[in-house]
């Protein structure tokens, strides 16, 4: 009899097996739409039954093999490329985002960690071109949480030389009488002053730095806001920076506040020199009275 | 000169206050910069102007108080039914999450594109007749007026309900409060972080209003919308990974018409969200097999057909999820822009283009509901909904009852 079964499902299965169609087996009145409490009922017994603890749609969810490039694994692994791409290639004048997501391939190795392989195309903010890599991106299975691990190649991606604009740059901050200095980048109002820009992209990079360090296969990093960037004395050629960034994770909704050190030259990149981060309830209200 | 003028005119078919109400409001109306953010003094100030501006097409209402005793509004927006048949309803709510300004901003200019357009677009003015859209610019009024405090709040997302006993945090997240498989998945207990889901469903002022009010009209309201910021998505329900709507291909396919609108005006693309649904396992469990092991060969099975999961993670207690779930046929979150660049702090210059496209996108999804309600004119019940997938589902269907009724009585 179970093997009846399971030779039918396989069948159907195999007629009927598309990532889009539903599956849908008018038997389990799966909210037809008059029926709002056949939803909860059913959450309630999976619960129950330790079928489907959360563990398990977690488990399920680590999804392995071929990817939907639109869907969150694949999307998170992306912007670790992201990360990569800006830590290694990052200047005032040349900043990633993810444009879209190709294809992507996920296995695991071992115990030791998943390996994603992924095609996708980045986004060059400043210059506005769009162009394609491959990846590979590891996140290791660790006790205590590691880094991961990005090999990328992208075909084109310095075609666009900002070494001019960037040294330029470099001589016009090593100059300065003034130390620069500045605050909510961008403001509330999204708006940052024209020449402000520039810090605002240096920012971008040193935080990427972070972005990639803190990234896992449960965290998906944006830039919230550079609250404070100061520059400091220029030390052996190499421009430096306090900066205090806020880093926005999608999976948890949090706000993340970061303490940063870091240089800049052109002939160097941006190198993050010390990086701490600051406790969770940074702006702490007072709690009430409680009478 | 404009208003002098229509001032004038309108003096002549009404009485003195009324027009002199219109006239202001219309002032206020034109004077009214879209393309800012404003803080909560001046939307609620708006509302009314809006109000006074349109009476034959808006009216407010206030519906609920939230956690700071603030004013929850909305605009309803309607014309009169000469055929008198029963009106529908659209909801669309924005500003659940505080810092998502965007979001506001939108259901603003909402309202002011159906102002600025029923009395010229024929297709509009029909639709406004047959239904009422029920527009809250911002729900979260306290969190959103606490963002404007100063800028350490500006990325405030929950409400400001004080700290239960033993914390010192303020606010929950309210869209993790509806009831809907509340507290299930993607939530927090700690009410320190920012998917805290509140201490039990509904447990918060701001969502008990949306449910209490829309729970009145259920039966009339063909689709639900909740605006949101960001990531550029129209997400479906359910957040919940094991289940699924019934309507599922029709979601999607209705979500997918709206971004292909919504890209054809400035070339963003937006993902339509599939909901998270691993249907397979759920229909394997629903079998309650007596052989128990056969379940992990058959969820082995599911795990190689393509698991469903989404752009979005996994959560629960949405609103959008709860207006599905109390059986709204449509029901969408609309992630506007953008895709991390700014993220919520979304340049004032982004948001014309930001709403233009949005518009688009809600008035697709809005006139398709409405056609499908409203076909040659008459009203047509829009509950019942079958899965229309064809000669193998039918067999699939009809097999699986079979081994339902008959297979397992071992």
């Amino acid at each position: 009899m179970g093997l009846r079964i399971i030779v039918v499902l396989a069948v159907l299965m195999g007629v009927t097996g598309s990532p889009t169609t539903t599956v849908r087996p008018e038997t389990t009145s799966v909210d037809t739409a008059a029926h709002p409490n056949s939803i909860p009922e059913m959450a309630e017994e999976t619960g129950q039954n330790e079928v489907f603890s959360e563990e398990e749609a977690a488990e399920d969810v680590m999804a392995t093999g071929e990817l939907n490039p639109n869907h969150y694994p694949a999307q998170r692994a992306a912007k670790v490329v992201q990360h990569y791409l800006t830590t290694r290639y990052g200047s005032p004048y040349r900043l990633f985002g993810l444009h879209r997501v190709h294809s992507g391939n996920a296995e695991d190795v071992g115990d030791s960690g998943r390996k994603y392989q992924l095609e996708i195309s980045v986004h060059e903010i400043i210059s506005n071109t769009t162009q394609k890599c491959s990846a590979e991106v590891f996140f290791p299975h660790g006790q205590k949480q590691e880094s991961p691990q990005v090999q990328a190649s992208c075909e084109e991606l310095l075609n666009i030389s900002t070494k001019a604009q960037e040294e330029a740059l470099y001589q016009q901050y090593k100059m300065n009488q003034t130390l620069l200095s500045a605050q909510n980048l961008p403001d509330s109002h999204g708006h940052i002053e024209p020449d402000m820009k520039l810090l605002w992209h240096l920012g971008i990079v040193a935080s990427s730095f972070i972005m990639l360090k803190e990234s896992s296969e449960n965290t998906l990093y944006n830039m919230a806001q550079v609250a404070n960037i100061t520059q400091l004395e220029t030390e052996k050629e190499q421009l430096k920076f306090n900066c205090h960034t806020l880093l926005h994770d999608m999976v948890s909704q949090e706000i993340l506040h970061w303490k940063l050190l870091f240089a800049w030259s052109p002939a160097e990149g941006v190198k993050v020199l010390q990086m701490e981060q600051l406790p969770h309830c940074q702006h702490c209200e007072k709690p009430p009275n409680t009478n | 000169m404009k208003s002098w003028l229509l001032g004038l005119f309108l003096l002549t078919n009404t009485d003195l206050y009324t027009t002199h109400s219109v006239v202001e409001g219309l002032e206020s109306m034109q004077n009214y910069d879209y393309t800012k953010y404003h803080p909560m003094d001046e939307i609620y100030r708006w509302m009314e102007d809006v109000e006074r501006a349109n009476p034959e097409l808006i009216s407010s209402a206030v519906y609920g108080y939230t956690y700071e005793g603030r004013n929850i509004t909305l605009l309803k927006l309607g014309l009169n039914d000469t055929a008198g048949s029963e009106k529908k309803v659209i909801w669309m709510d924005c500003g659940i999450h505080a810092r998502e300004w965007i979001a506001p901003a939108f259901c603003q200019w909402f309202v002011k594109e159906i102002v600025n357009s029923y009395k010229t677009n024929k297709k509009l003015g029909q639709m406004l007749q047959n239904l009422d859209i029920y527009v809250t610019p911002v729900i979260n009024v306290d969190g959103y007026i606490f963002t404007w405090a100063n800028n350490s709040t500006r990325l405030w997302r929950k409400s400001r309900s004080l700290p239960p006993p033993d914390s010192t945090c303020y606010g929950v997240d309210l869209n993790r409060n509806f009831k809907a498989n509340w507290g299930t998945i993607g939530v927090s207990f700690d009410s320190c972080e920012n998917t805290y889901c509140g201490k039990s469903a509904g447990s918060e002022p701001e969502a008990q209003a949306v449910m209490d009010f829309v729970g009145t009209m259920v039966n009339q309201t063909l689709c639900f919308l909740t605006i949101h910021s960001a990531g550029q998505l129209i997400l479906l329900p359910y957040g919940h990974p094991e289940i699924s709507a019934p309507n599922y291909n029709e979601l999607v396919s209705v979500g997918q018409a709206a971004a292909v609108e919504m890209k054809k005006v400035h070339g963003m693309n937006y993902t339509v969200g599939t909901s998270p649904q691993i249907l397979c396992k759920t229909y394997i469990h629903s079998l309650k097999l007596n052989f128990n092991f056969l379940q992990p060969i058959l969820k082995s099975y599911c795990r190689l057909l393509h698991p469903h999961l989404s752009p979005s993670d996994p959560n629960s207690g949405s609103s959008r999820d709860w207006a599905r779930l109390i059986g709204i046929p449509f029901s969408y979150t609309f992630e506007l822009r953008d895709k991390g660049e700014f993220g919520h702090l979304l340049p004032e210059d982004h948001i014309q283009p930001a709403c233009e496209e949005a518009y688009v996108g809600a008035l697709s999804i809005i006139t398709y509901v409405h056609d499908k309600a409203f076909k040659n004119g008459a009203v047509t019940t829009v509950k019942h909904f079958t899965l229309a997938s064809g000669f193998t589902m039918t067999i699939w269907s009809t097999i699986v009852a079979v081994f339902v009724t008959t297979g397992f009585m071992v």
